[in-house]
């Protein structure tokens, strides 16, 4: 699925500190569509690529985009919107986040310039120097200033930026220990709430051990945090505004494959969208499927495959905010189907599949008909020319429907 | 929007800032809003911008072409942009006869060393005695409490004896807007301030009165209205919040700084690399102060480091950096009060090392002659004593004698035990207290996590020691 080569986007990025203004050609540029380490097979029946454009899980129209009922009402009568792919609707996010919040500063590694995904542009300008600034190269110092800057004041909103997911682990000790727990031991009368935590994460073809990972079982196993990964440029936009309003530290990843890849029609107002929450994308009565992020879209194919050849009808559901995770809508989707598949990048030794597929069966034992299924990276690190096989990809997401429903 | 472009900055130093007297300021400025001063500024042409030269500006410095002349005799780098040819290979290394020197007021015994001091002692003399007594009271509750330690009766505790001078005399040099993130080595800053003896008692007894709700292991002290962040056990970690909360600071306006303080072993943590490197990159009025005792646990300092001390390396990040002997209190008084003074007026970090020996064993859960002599410590305790020097300095003033100090000693003995006992009474916090607070509202998970444990002490109250818990076994309230 990822093998579009159209929606390919940088992620080589160097490491390095740059002050240029000049565009990222470069480094930016689309890769060929012949590219070999990544490419469509010819006879694949299974694992096509996703087509974004004409994706249900993505609002094409505006029309279609104001009827989200979790939208507030003047937002949905505006009929203001326009087409933005997800790092633009990030932007359009942040923007809005720093022009109603006159507390709020953006920093981190190469931000200043506009981040080497873009998520950043114009916004330096707009603010000025003193709220959109670089930092040293420092995960640590990163996180750690910006605890600082949220625990001085309630009304202080800290937006760091950690370059890549795979960069956050030298602050983990910031994060898990600092940011996590400052609210619970001040009882209160401390916080670092104000802060958010900003990182691109999955796979994007090519990123190898070290631009490809999905840390959120890491986080998802720490009181005190709350960690989102949006699907596309509205739900982007709105809970990543929600992010940062809200006054609990927030993990918020976002899918650096989709950055360009997936374009939607965005409210242009501020609007935000519920954290904690999950959201049913589709309908269905065989079998549920949960998964958030990326593999979203592996698994609409996998269920219209499985529509189609298997007459299965599915259920799919993104669970936006991973942890605190929004059980409800899970156990009622799974006590109506009876069965269920959760779907993730990360490997599956200790991944959220088992969390969830723990919690499905303490609370729907009797209305489950088959074991939870769990399709996820393999317990590997993503080595570079073996993607294909270590992402979910339809054919394994397709496969374990099918297993599932021949249980 | 009504949020104009950007604010531009000169590089010089701001000498007249607009600065309110109260925090939080009313008014703002560097919070860029709707003003007819901040209009777009002209852009540069494309290609003569060269990488912003940031030299303590907090990286909104100007941007200006660089012409290279012929013949030069350096080459303008990027990373190195005054730094001659030489063609001379030479290692630079350090002199071990060149350490940086140690800055003092007094000597052991109480005399003024050289009266340039700038120091108003004539008027100073409540000051002093605040001072003293926030020491001596610091030594006296260090001794009950490590008794009551032995004692069972408290779990833990960290001792501060020959390190009261540091945190007092910083103290005594602070407004009270200026933010404290302390290491655990520092009660006499929460002492000097006011932290009541109820409340050091309350922390360290995990009673319904603590402000951290018994949370903490003892001695990890806080209180907003003292401005003093909540001490966490994990090294160094509070230096990186320290710059944070200076960049806030400098973005309010507030003509105040923030300060940490960290002993010389947790200097070695990848943080304090960290802090003072932004910290000297964004400009923050962040004093760093570092408590050099010569061990970390059993880690003697020619163990922790090769260099010269902490201070060698502030420099290195282009921090203005000072040694000071940290049993004169005069002298970090001074150095603390001028520091402060700097980081405000210029917006800059400034590095404090405070030289002392740490006569205590690390905790009580430490013996510390297990890995040093006996003979050392004593010599050590007689030689230097922060508090001792102080004495004598004002008894050469006659502000004090013998008489005074019995006096002043069984007093701070009497409320010290007053305040154990009193707090040893209190209830233990409500047990709701292990859930709240994790997030601004308890999550339906930790709702029905509180209820499983409701459920578990109906059924079996009598297997856990409910008794000194405010409510006991109905002190779990899941409330939405």
């Amino acid at each position: 699925m990822r093998r579009k080569a159209v929606s390919s986007i940088l992620s080589q990025v160097p490491r390095v500190q740059t002050a240029s203004s000049r565009p990222l050609a470069p480094i930016l540029a689309i890769t060929p569509a012949s590219r070999r380490y990544s490419s469509h097979p010819p006879n694949a029946k299974l694992n096509q690529q996703v087509q974004f454009n004409t994706s249900t899980y993505l609002s094409h129209t505006t029309s279609t985009s104001l009827a989200n009922p979790e939208l507030p009402s003047s937002i949905r009568t505006s009929g203001n919107t326009s087409k933005l792919n997800l790092y633009q609707a990030i932007n359009s996010a942040l923007s809005t986040a720093l022009s109603t919040d006159e507390r709020a500063i953006l920093f981190g590694e190469d931000v200043a310039f506009g981040g080497v995904f873009r998520c950043s542009s114009n916004l330096l300008d707009r603010f000025g120097p003193d709220r959109v600034f670089n930092t040293p190269l420092n995960e640590l110092g990163i996180i750690g200033f910006g605890i600082g800057y949220a625990s001085h004041s309630h009304a202080n909103t800290a937006i760091a930026e950690i370059q890549f997911g795979d960069y956050v682990f030298p602050a983990f000790d910031q994060i898990v220990n600092e940011a996590a727990k400052y609210r619970y031991r001040g009882a209160s009368e401390f916080n670092c709430g104000g802060l958010t935590i900003r990182m691109p994460v999955m796979g994007v073809g090519h990123g190898a051990l070290y631009h490809s990972q999905s840390p959120e079982a890491f986080f998802a196993h720490v009181p005190g945090l709350k960690v989102v990964v949006p699907r596309g440029p509205v739900q982007a936009k709105g809970l990543l505004l929600q992010s940062i309003r809200e006054r609990n530290p927030v993990i918020f990843m976002e899918p650096k494959i989709l950055y360009r890849a997936a374009v939607e029609e965005v409210p242009v107002d501020d609007f935000t969208l519920p954290l904690e929450k999950a959201e049913v994308l589709a309908k269905g009565s065989d079998i549920t499927v949960i998964s958030y992020g990326t593999p979203l879209y592996t698994v609409e194919l996998a269920a219209k495959a499985a529509k189609e050849m298997l007459g299965v009808s599915v259920e799919v559901i993104d669970l936006r905010t991973v942890y605190p995770w929004d059980k409800e809508t899970v156990f009622e989707s799974v006590k109506k189907t009876g069965r269920c598949i959760i779907v993730h990048e990360a490997p599956r030794g200790g991944g959220l599949g088992g969390e969830i597929a723990a919690c499905i069966q303490e609370s729907c034992f009797l209305n489950l008909e088959a074991p939870v299924g769990r399709v996820t990276g393999w317990d590997v690190h993503m080595g570079l020319i073996f993607e294909q096989f270590n992402v979910p990809d339809v054919v394994r997401v397709f496969d374990t429907i099918k297993k599932t429903m021949d249980y | 929007m009504s949020f104009a472009g950007p604010l531009r900055r000169s590089l010089i130093p701001r000498t007249s800032r607009t600065i309110a007297s109260r925090y939080p300021c009313p008014k703002r400025r560097c919070f860029a809003t709707a003003t007819s001063a901040t209009s777009e500024a002209p852009r540069e042409p494309e290609g003569t911008k060269e990488v912003p030269m940031t030299v303590g500006d907090g990286g909104a410095g100007t941007i200006r072409p660089v012409r290279q002349r012929h013949g030069s005799d350096r080459l303008v780098f990027p990373g190195a942009v005054n730094s001659k040819f030489t063609n001379r290979l030479v290692f630079r290394q350090q002199d071990p006869s060149k350490a940086i020197d140690t800055y003092r007021v007094m000597d052991t015994e109480g005399q003024i060393i050289d009266e340039t001091h700038g120091i108003d002692f004539d008027n100073m003399k409540e000051q002093t005695l605040k001072m003293y007594s926030s020491m001596v009271t610091v030594s006296i509750m260090d001794q009950i409490m490590y008794d009551s330690q032995r004692q069972g009766r408290i779990s833990f505790y960290i001792v501060n004896a020959g390190e009261e001078g540091i945190a007092v005399g910083s103290a005594a040099a602070l407004g009270e807007h200026d933010t404290i993130y302390a290491q655990y080595r520092e009660a006499g800053v929460l002492m000097y301030r006011g932290y009541t003896l109820d409340e050091f008692m309350a922390q360290c007894f995990s009673n319904c009165k603590d402000h951290g709700k018994g949370r903490n292991m003892p001695i990890h002290y806080s209180s907003k209205k003292l401005n003093f962040h909540p001490i966490s056990s994990t090294l160094a970690t509070q230096l990186p919040h320290a710059s944070g909360a200076g960049y806030a600071l400098k973005m309010e306006r507030t003509p105040a700084c923030a300060v940490t303080y960290f002993g010389e072993g947790a200097a070695s943590e990848g943080d304090f690399h960290a802090a003072l490197n932004i910290a000297a990159t964004r400009g923050c009025p962040t004093l760093f102060v570092c408590r050099n005792n010569g061990y970390a646990i059993s880690t003697p300092t020619l163990e922790q480091y090769k260099g010269d001390g902490i201070a060698s390396r502030g420099v290195g990040y282009g921090i203005d950096t000072i040694r000071v002997d940290g049993n004169d209190t005069w002298a970090v008084y001074k150095v603390t009060k001028e520091a402060r003074e700097l980081a405000i007026s210029q917006q800059k970090p400034v590095l404090i090392e405070a030289m002392s020996y740490r006569v205590s064993h690390h905790s009580t859960s430490d013996d510390s002659f297990a890995y040093r002599a006996r003979v050392e410590v004593e010599d050590w305790k007689r030689r230097d004593n922060p508090i001792t020097r102080l004495r004598k300095f004002m008894e050469l003033r006659n502000w004090w004698d013998q008489e005074k100090d019995t006096q002043l000693r069984q007093q701070l003995r009497k409320d010290v035990l007053k305040a154990f006992n009193n707090a040893e009474r209190e209830k233990k916090p409500a047990i709701s207290k292990l859930w709240e607070d994790t997030y601004d509202k308890p999550t339906k998970d930790q709702q029905s996590q509180m209820q499983e444990m409701k459920d578990i002490l109906e059924r079996y109250g009598e297997e856990y020691d409910l008794e000194g818990y405010e409510g006991g076994k109905n002190g779990v309230v899941p409330k939405r």
